[in-house]
């Protein structure tokens, strides 16, 4: 097991490194438009062929990989903390502090945000730098996503809370939000850790669909939510190979990231 | 019986609040009262203006929540404007289309996860772990739009991307919840005892990670049915799913406000149950 | 034994059948929505149209080939000198699909109906030039007068979207005097057509038309569902094919795929000149400057547009109208040609000037601008996208905004608030009146400065006088050199910078007959009297 980790550790350094350094090891810029070999399959010239604008694709991933590899653990772990704070709190304080956050966690779930999306977009100036829009993206990703994991963190403190070791340390003088902090959320890990891990693919496609709203990444900035979304053509167009990249690009970082932080276990 | 009727009125009172709150999120929403029809170049000033005022209609929010409400105690739901047909009609065509689909879905995705979760922590070997964590990766990473066409494609049937959008995170708390258990010292003298592997999880596994793995099961059912709108949209299955994503691009007020309590029901039955079972469950172990 | 016999020769008989896909002629397509409605009048939406045109029974009927208005139930026509009154003689014994008798007195109830001012529908509005009442006056069981309160040019093109429905029939819009009638409808399903039994055309050799007994439409939103199910042979044509698909399709079985040529529709840019609007006072400077858009004009690669969105199936638009429009296309003009130093040139007659990469104007603002879009369409997405870096060479910053389509007719309409806009046409209608509301300075679709009250501009007023000019005038050739001169100012001027003029792509399945796609709507089933389907296996193409 140390193995595997050491290479998803590996891995996720490579990638890190491949596309920080992007502008090294890109053969072209993402914008640039190669306007006579739109869609090409791979070459010499382009490793991963080029997109419907003739872009370079292996460029294009390389400079999205910075953008998704950033900011989607980023909101994933903002919503993590959410989540721990409303799941958390409410299960370890119970009785109607309980009743009151869950029922606004279920609200919370059924809301249909995209008119709250609309209303952000609205608000924002049409001209935001593609930085701000990022930002803003997936800073609601990380505000909107916490609800279904609190309710889990929540069932998970609610048990805790009249454990063992939690009674041991309230005897003991703990109070409060050190007994929280100490004793009930470190036995909450496996659940935050899933919140988190499910969170980031999550919040990359979740990107590329927020671009009907006029959020998300705008042209020509390309991220790994973009890159996904050509493959709903290729039920119609056939499969080529080579747009499958970005997909497995994502699968081996989202993979590298729950092996690295996965409960240590005891193996026989 | 007490305790039933508190929960059945606090349902209640958070199903009007979040009827209200969507039809204000929808009203303060921009394109409210757009209608593409204004776009016809045919259409004379007085004709788009009165399409305007047709449309925007229901601008007043709390006169309309409370217009509706009344309506709705005597089983009129309103009339979609998006599809000329009145709401109770489109949602009791639809609805059990979606609850099949999504069920099944659920079932599917369950049965998956809780298998490859049990059978990578039982197996305690790293290349289980490894390649269980891989195919749940990969299914995490497909965006539900591909995972609906491909199943287009090969005619198989849609509730299998449901499925396969739910079986990854429910795997992924299922799997973590089962291998922080298995590391507790309790099981290591159940090990030591000789309990074998079957008894040790039905036991004391399951038992102690119910409680969670039951949250977990109320908001899978959220999970599945927000999968369910991409799916049935790009699938063509007349479904909730769809109906909500036509209404939502037509800012179609009336047909919102009913789905949003319509999933508000749906959602805090599936949460407050599972609760439930929460309590019963540890009721029985104290 | 005879039992068994029976049974072996039902079993056989029924899988030959299930072998053959499906029994009688059927055509099968998809409308991509749910009609909203059956009755013909008050038809607003693609899917309604599609029945309206296969049901409905029309006095006029535009033949989409030649472009000509030919006699459908009126056999002649004769418009009145002051251009108000038109005289129908009407088609003797025929009757609706559910046997009841047509006359003049349809007639008249139908447009009665049509012109209520309380409907506001757009085809009604095509009549109205002018305010008052419209008077029908029946001379006879099959002659009808319709006098109009003002003059309306092209007018006998326009009751080729008015389908006549009884007045006295029980069934109301149900019953029909086009070549099918509705059979069944499962909403998010199916309609489904069937042949009218009372149809009154027949073929050179006195046949009755329809050939085909049925058209069946499903409803299907996803245009790959459509396309892979085109594939499969679970449809039997595509009335709209994308140029992507229409590609792979043209690579694997050219016999499918159609390209008729540059069709109606264009995509263009404009940029917002509303006085009023959201938008700092020296962008608005620059938007309402001819020059800056001339300039922005001949910056963009309609070349590449053409071929690399539509991987060739577009032209360069010259202008408003697409040569596809025989008869008010101006042939005089070209599209622009692209020449970025020529643009810069422009600009810096402007006072803007190039510092490093970014251009700026005189008062040192860097040209930036947004573009906002319909997102979900792919094609002006990429071209946003393109125009984005064409104009990056000469140091404009352009930032692409994808909208829902709610948001951006909301703020294209109502709140003004954005900078440019990529849009399309689709136009249905070949007569420049049906452009009226985009032309008028005082018009609500006059998109870059709508409800004006009095023109802004000199050449808006001018339009505003040609368009009035040529609505009165009953001259056909007088009426286009109107219309010539108003093409001619929006080139000059350039409110709208045509991109390109889409071709019309549409698949059509190797056993139907007759099927001949053209570039007006509806492309492939135009001619549905006369199109058959040989019975075929569900093969894939």
């Amino acid at each position: 097991m140390r193995r595997v980790r050491q290479s998803a550790w590996l891995l996720l350094a490579l990638v890190a490194l491949g596309s920080l350094g992007a502008r090294l090891w890109a053969p072209a810029d993402y914008a640039t438009q190669f306007r006579e070999a739109p869609n090409s399959a791979p070459s010499y010239q382009h490793l991963l062929g080029t997109d419907e604008l003739g872009r370079d694709r292996f460029s294009r991933v390389l400079y999205g990989t910075r953008i998704s590899l950033l900011m989607a653990p980023a909101a994933a772990l903002l919503s993590t903390l959410l989540a721990t704070l409303v799941g958390g709190i409410a299960g370890y304080l119970g009785g109607w502090w309980e009743r009151t956050a869950m029922a606004a966690t279920d609200l919370f779930l059924s809301m249909p945000w995209l008119f709250l999306l609309l209303a952000v977009r609205a608000m924002l100036p049409l001209n935001v730098s593609p930085i701000t829009s990022i930002a803003v993206t997936f800073l609601l990703l990380g505000l909107l996503g916490w609800a279904a994991s609190a309710r889990v963190l929540c069932a998970g403190a609610r048990g805790l809370r009249d454990s063992d070791f939690v009674l041991q340390g309230r005897a003991s003088g703990l109070r409060g939000f050190r007994l929280l902090a100490i004793h009930v959320m470190p036995n909450l890990k496996p659940v935050l850790l899933a919140q988190f891990w499910i969170s980031i693919p999550v919040f990359i496609i979740s990107e590329a669909n927020l671009g009907i709203l006029g959020l998300g990444v705008s042209e020509p900035l390309p991220s790994w939510g973009s890159l996904l979304r050509e493959l709903e053509s290729f039920t119609s167009f056939g499969f080529e190979a080579w747009k499958l990249v970005p997909l497995a690009l994502l699968v081996l970082v989202v993979s590298s990231f729950q092996i690295i932080l996965s409960v240590d276990e005891v193996h026989a | 019986m007490q305790k039933i009727v508190q929960h059945l009125a606090a349902m209640a009172a958070v199903v009007l609040v979040g009827g209200l709150l969507s039809a204000t999120l929808v009203r303060l929403a921009p394109g409210f009262g757009a209608d593409e029809q204004q776009l016809d170049p045919r259409l004379s000033s007085e004709s788009v203006e009165a399409l305007r005022q047709a449309r925007t209609r229901d601008s007043d929010i709390p006169r309309f929540y409370l217009h509706y409400l009344g309506r709705a105690l005597r089983g009129d739901l309103g009339e979609s404007r998006t599809l000329n047909r009145p709401v109770r009609q489109l949602l009791a065509e639809r609805l059990p289309v979606t609850a099949r689909l999504v069920g099944a879905g659920l079932l599917v995705g369950w049965l998956c996860a809780v298998l490859l979760a049990v059978g990578a922590t039982m197996a305690r070997k790293p290349a289980c772990d490894l390649l269980a964590t891989l195919v749940a990766g990969l299914f995490l990473s497909v965006p539900a739009a591909v995972l609906a066409l491909l199943f287009v494609f090969a005619n198989a049937p849609a509730y299998l991307a449901i499925a396969l959008v739910v079986f990854p995170k429910v795997f992924s708390y299922t799997r973590n919840l089962l291998a922080k258990n298995y590391g507790s010292p309790h099981l290591v003298t159940a090990y030591a005892k000789g309990v074998g592997p079957l008894q040790i999880l039905v036991w004391h596994v399951l038992p102690v990670a119910g409680t969670q793995l039951l949250a977990v099961a109320g908001i899978s059912v959220s999970i599945a049915l927000g999968a369910a709108i991409p799916v049935e949209a790009l699938c063509g299955i007349a479904g909730i799913g769809q109906l909500a994503w036509q209404a939502a691009l037509g800012r179609d007020l009336p047909l919102l406000v009913n789905l949003t309590v319509l999933v508000t029901v749906i959602t805090l039955t599936a949460n407050w149950g599972s609760s439930f079972a929460g309590h019963g469950l540890k009721a029985r172990e104290a | 034994m005879r039992r068994r016999s029976l049974s072996m020769l039902l079993f056989l008989c029924l899988s030959l059948s299930a072998a053959f896909g499906q029994s009688g002629a059927e055509l099968r397509f998809y409308l991509h929505s749910d009609p909203k409605t059956f009755d013909p009048l008050l038809v607003a939406d693609d899917a309604s149209e599609t029945i309206r045109y296969l049901t409905g029974g029309v006095l006029v009927r535009v033949n989409r080939r030649t472009q000509q208005a030919e006699p459908e139930l009126a056999t002649s026509w004769t418009i009145s000198r002051d251009g108000r009154s038109i005289t129908f003689d009407l088609r003797e014994h025929i009757y609706y699909s559910d046997g009841t008798p047509f006359t003049a007195e349809d007639v008249a109830a139908t447009i009665e109906r049509l012109m209520d001012p309380a409907l506001h529908l757009p085809t009604a509005d095509s009549f109205r030039s002018g305010s008052g009442v419209v008077h029908t006056h029946v001379d006879s069981p099959v002659r009808i007068t319709i006098t109009f309160p003002a003059p309306v040019a092209g007018m006998d093109k326009l009751f080729d979207q008015v389908a006549i429905v009884s007045s006295r029939s029980a069934n109301k819009e149900r019953a029909v005097l086009g070549p099918f009638y509705v059979a069944d409808y499962k909403p998010d399903s199916y309609v489904l057509l069937k042949r009218n039994p009372n149809y009154w055309r027949r073929d050179a050799a006195g046949r009755q038309l329809p050939y085909l007994d049925a058209v069946r439409l499903g409803i299907q939103a996803n245009r790959d569902i459509e396309m892979m199910n085109f594939r499969r042979g679970e449809i039997d044509l595509i009335n709209w094919l994308d140029s992507e698909y229409y590609d792979r399709l043209a690579a694997q079985s050219p016999a499918l795929a159609h390209d008729a040529g540059p069709g109606l529709d264009s995509e263009q840019v404009w940029f917002n000149q509303v006085a009023n609007a959201p938008i700092p006072a020296y962008k608005r400077a620059w938007f309402r400057s001819t020059t800056f858009r001339g300039a922005v004009s001949e910056a963009i690669n309609r070349a590449d547009l053409g071929r690399v969105v539509y991987r060739g199936h577009a032209q360069p638009a010259a202008g408003p109208v697409s040569p596809a429009n025989k008869f008010w296309f101006n042939a005089k003009l070209h599209a622009p040609s692209y020449d970025p130093t020529g643009a810069l040139r422009l600009l810096q007659q402007d006072g803007f000037r190039l510092e490093g990469a970014s251009l700026r104007d005189r008062e040192g603002h860097a040209v930036e601008f947004s573009i906002i879009t319909n997102a979900g369409n792919k094609a002006r997405e990429r071209m946003a996208t393109m125009i984005q870096q064409d104009l990056g060479k000469i140091g404009i910053t352009v930032h692409v905004v994808t909208l829902d389509f709610a948001s951006l007719i909301e703020r294209i309409t109502e709140s003004y608030n954005y900078e440019g806009a990529l849009l399309g046409t689709a136009n249905t209608d070949l007569d420049p009146n049906a452009q009226m509301n985009l032309w008028l300075s005082s018009a609500e679709n006059h998109q870059w400065n709508p409800r004006q009250k009095v023109p802004e501009t000199a050449w808006e007023a001018e339009i505003d006088r040609l368009m009035k000019e040529q609505a009165s005038s009953l001259e056909l050739a007088k009426r286009k050199a109107c219309f010539d001169r108003v093409q001619e100012i929006v080139v000059e001027q350039q409110p709208f910078i045509y991109l390109v003029n889409k071709n019309a792509l549409s698949a059509v399945a190797t056993w139907v007959d007759n099927a001949s796609p053209v570039v007006l709507r509806p492309q492939t089933y135009w001619n549905i009297q006369t199109l058959n389907v040989r019975v075929q296996t569900a093969s894939k193409h």
